[in-house]
């Protein structure tokens, strides 16, 4: 089955609405780790039949980095863009798989105009799992496997998504084993508010480096995540461990995806 | 009759000198620029009766939390007795509810005497929390000096507080056996077995005039002192946030601006001059956030958990709050000074819009401690006081960059990819080129 992904303005064109539009964001368009993800959410949407498109080029960064950096103009100027965009298409419901972006457009976007029902595609896949329609070969290849799970800041603390993405680790048989600083305690990855594109402020020590040592301590093979950023942050601070033993950084959904 | 008067005196020196210093604490809280809380009156209410009064967030931390307990309950019904002493301060009469409520009020000393022995054990284990065994939070480079003074002061004045309150209660016992059931206090009077009956009478005196003096004292010390959290804790959690934690405040005079620049409404800022955006000083801060800055503790949750500090950076969500405070406090005490050197404009009287002395936040925060924030929010979930450390520094970022054309050097090609190719990243790929391989 090849994977198709529709453009929203092409199905507009052809008086085409589709059920949900989903929102790749920058790591996901762009950088090659994230766009692993993305291509795995897609490969799920496509699987089970859910009517979507992306926005394409005409999506722009939501401003989230501009915004916590302090740069509230540039921030503007992209966030009422987009809002432009998504209110010309009368778009109702947004999926992403960024924790940012999922941020930005539910709580910052209302403000200035743009109101949207907007889910994290952690909590859109578990949905879907718990309505029957996306179907886990149980006993799979995570049957007994440890695997923890990292709360990004955005999805957990901020936004207090704390179960959807452990009842789909529940789903796929994996064996949960809690990080010491988890869910409203959990330990940032070090990339948030704009830092993804700084150099570290001198320290002692960089953030995703004590959050390796906590993944390392858990024992668990695999860290389940919801935010590329954070993937790219733990799985940075894992190998420059020079006792890390092959941990691997996936998303929930590049999970979800070797058990369709 | 002297006792009285003396008592009168010293009880309308105290609370006129403690008002004088509650007002200044209002009008430096109000040197902020106007904010209106969005919360709903329940919301406002479930605050102040979980958090404040309840104590929620406190019991993250169950043994800190309980001692807390102890001596925070001692403290509330305290109250009962020293609405006595003023009576009985003022009237000249000796423990006046006594004959009034009979039973209930030894119920009422009895519990009073209990709390207060348990607020004594939590208050030597705090003094050794903070002395023998140095807990890391409290030992941060910003507790240094009078801080960490603050703290000692006032677990000694809690030691010093109990202690005359036994005086009292154990030498009133000694004198009325038969009417002073005070259980607690009972257990001292074999102490004063040999003492006769005006020595008594003097030690009850003492702990009396000791116990009311100390409360005296501490009525005009808390103005002072972290804590004023036993007032402004309530004050506070009233006036919290309930907003979605994840939306920054938004900047209406630039939405407009930018509205306008794209053609969506008519036109933004009719006026040329756009006002300074961001925060450099108490001015342009909300009163919210000085409210929050002299409603901390300096208890250190906030830092404990915030990951660039405890990766070694220097940020420090505490400090940043002190930091507020302290320049609140100078900025109010220049005010008070009506130093014309403090004068904006040497032809204007001196006041809050006319006013500068050169310095700012920016004086004792740098740029480094903001720049290392990562908005994770670990800070504003850690306070039990629901304060908010992040919206100042996010506040202090838009000074820096939109005000001053400053910031980090890294994120200037962050902003000019976000500007030019409204992505993250420069990068001479399309967005969606993705697709193209999206079957690979």
């Amino acid at each position: 089955m090849s994977i198709q992904v529709p453009i929203y303005s092409t199905l507009y064109n052809e008086g085409i609405s589709p059920e949900i539009l989903f929102w790749v964001g920058c790591a996901g368009s762009f950088d090659t780790r994230a766009q692993r993800v993305t291509k795995a959410f897609c490969t799920i949407l496509n699987k089970i039949g859910v009517s979507f498109a992306i926005l394409g080029e005409e999506e722009k960064c939501t401003g989230d980095p501009a915004r916590r950096a302090g740069n509230e103009f540039v921030f503007q100027m992209l966030a009422l863009q987009n809002i432009q965009t998504l209110n010309h298409y009368g778009i109702k419901k947004i999926v992403t798989a960024c924790p940012h972006c999922f941020n930005t457009l539910k709580n910052e976007y209302p403000e200035l105009g743009g109101n949207y029902e907007v889910i994290h595609h952690t909590s859109f896949l578990n949905g879907l799992i718990s309505d029957g329609k996306l179907k886990l070969q149980g006993g799979g290849s995570f049957l007994g496997k440890k695997i923890t799970y990292h709360d990004s800041c955005y999805l957990g603390r901020i936004n207090g998504i704390y179960e959807a993405p452990r009842e789909i680790l529940e789903a796929l048989d994996a064996d949960l084993v809690e990080l010491k600083r988890c869910k409203s305690n959990g330990l940032c990855c070090g990339a948030g508010g704009a830092q993804m594109w700084k150099e570290d402020e001198p320290g002692s020590s960089r953030i995703n480096q004590a959050r390796a040592t906590d993944i390392i301590n858990s024992g668990a093979e695999i860290v389940a995540a919801n935010c590329p950023f954070c993937i790219t942050m733990l799985q940075d601070g894992l190998t420059s461990d020079s006792t890390e033993k092959n941990i691997m950084v996936l998303d929930l959904s590049e999970l979800i995806v070797q058990q369709l | 009759m002297h006792e009285q008067i003396i008592f009168s005196i010293l009880c309308i020196l105290s609370f006129g000198f403690a008002a004088k210093r509650f007002y200044a604490i209002s009008r430096n809280i109000n040197l902020g620029v106007d904010w209106v809380p969005t919360s709903t009156p329940l919301e406002k209410w479930k605050n102040v009766v979980f958090i404040a009064f309840g104590q929620k967030k406190m019991f993250t931390k169950w043994l800190p939390a309980t001692l807390h307990l102890f001596i925070y309950v001692a403290f509330i019904f305290t109250q009962i007795e020293l609405i006595e002493i003023l009576v009985d301060g003022i009237t000249g009469s000796h423990r006046i509810f006594l004959p009034i409520l009979g039973s209930f009020y030894l119920f009422i000393i009895n519990f009073i005497e209990v709390l207060s022995l348990l607020a004594l054990i939590g208050t030597f284990i705090f003094l050794a929390r903070r002395n023998l065994l140095k807990i890391p939070r409290f030992q941060s480079v910003e507790l240094k000096g009078w801080p960490a003074i603050d703290a000692l002061i006032i677990l000694l004045a809690e030691i010093v507080l109990v202690t005359f309150i036994f005086m009292m209660n154990s030498a009133d016992v000694a004198l009325h056996q038969e009417s002073y059931q005070f259980i607690l206090s009972g257990f001292l009077v074999p102490l004063l077995q040999d003492i006769d009956t005006n020595t008594l009478h003097l030690l009850e005196r003492v702990g009396w005039w000791g116990h009311i003096i100390v409360v005296f004292g501490f009525i005009i010390y808390l103005s002072y002192s972290k804590h004023l959290h036993i007032i402004f804790a309530f004050i506070n959690t009233y006036y919290a946030n309930t907003q979605p934690r994840g939306k920054i405040e938004n900047m209406p005079a630039i939405m407009d601006e930018v509205k306008s620049l794209l053609g969506i409404s008519e036109s933004g800022n009719d006026n040329n001059q756009l006002p300074d955006f961001g925060s450099n000083d108490v001015f342009n801060l909300s009163w919210k956030n000085i409210l929050d800055a002299y409603t901390c503790t300096e208890c250190g949750r906030c830092t404990e958990v915030c990951p660039a500090n405890m990766t070694g950076k220097k940020l420090s969500p505490r400090k940043i709050m002190m930091d507020i405070r302290d320049r609140a406090d100078e900025v109010g005490k220049k005010l008070d000074s009506g130093d014309v050197a403090f004068c904006q404009d040497k032809n204007l009287p001196l006041s809050p819009t006319n006013f500068s002395d050169g310095l700012s936040l920016f004086s004792q925060i740098s740029p480094e401690e903001i720049h290392a924030c990562t908005t994770c929010n670990a800070c504003v979930e850690a306070c039990p006081v629901l304060i908010n450390p992040l919206e100042p520094i996010i506040k202090m970022r838009r000074y820096e960059i939109l005000t001053l054309s400053a910031g980090p050097a890294d994120w200037v090609p962050l902003f000019n990819s976000l500007e030019n190719n409204q992505a993250a990243w420069s990068l001479s790929t399309e967005r969606s080129a993705w697709i193209a391989d999206v079957n690979d």
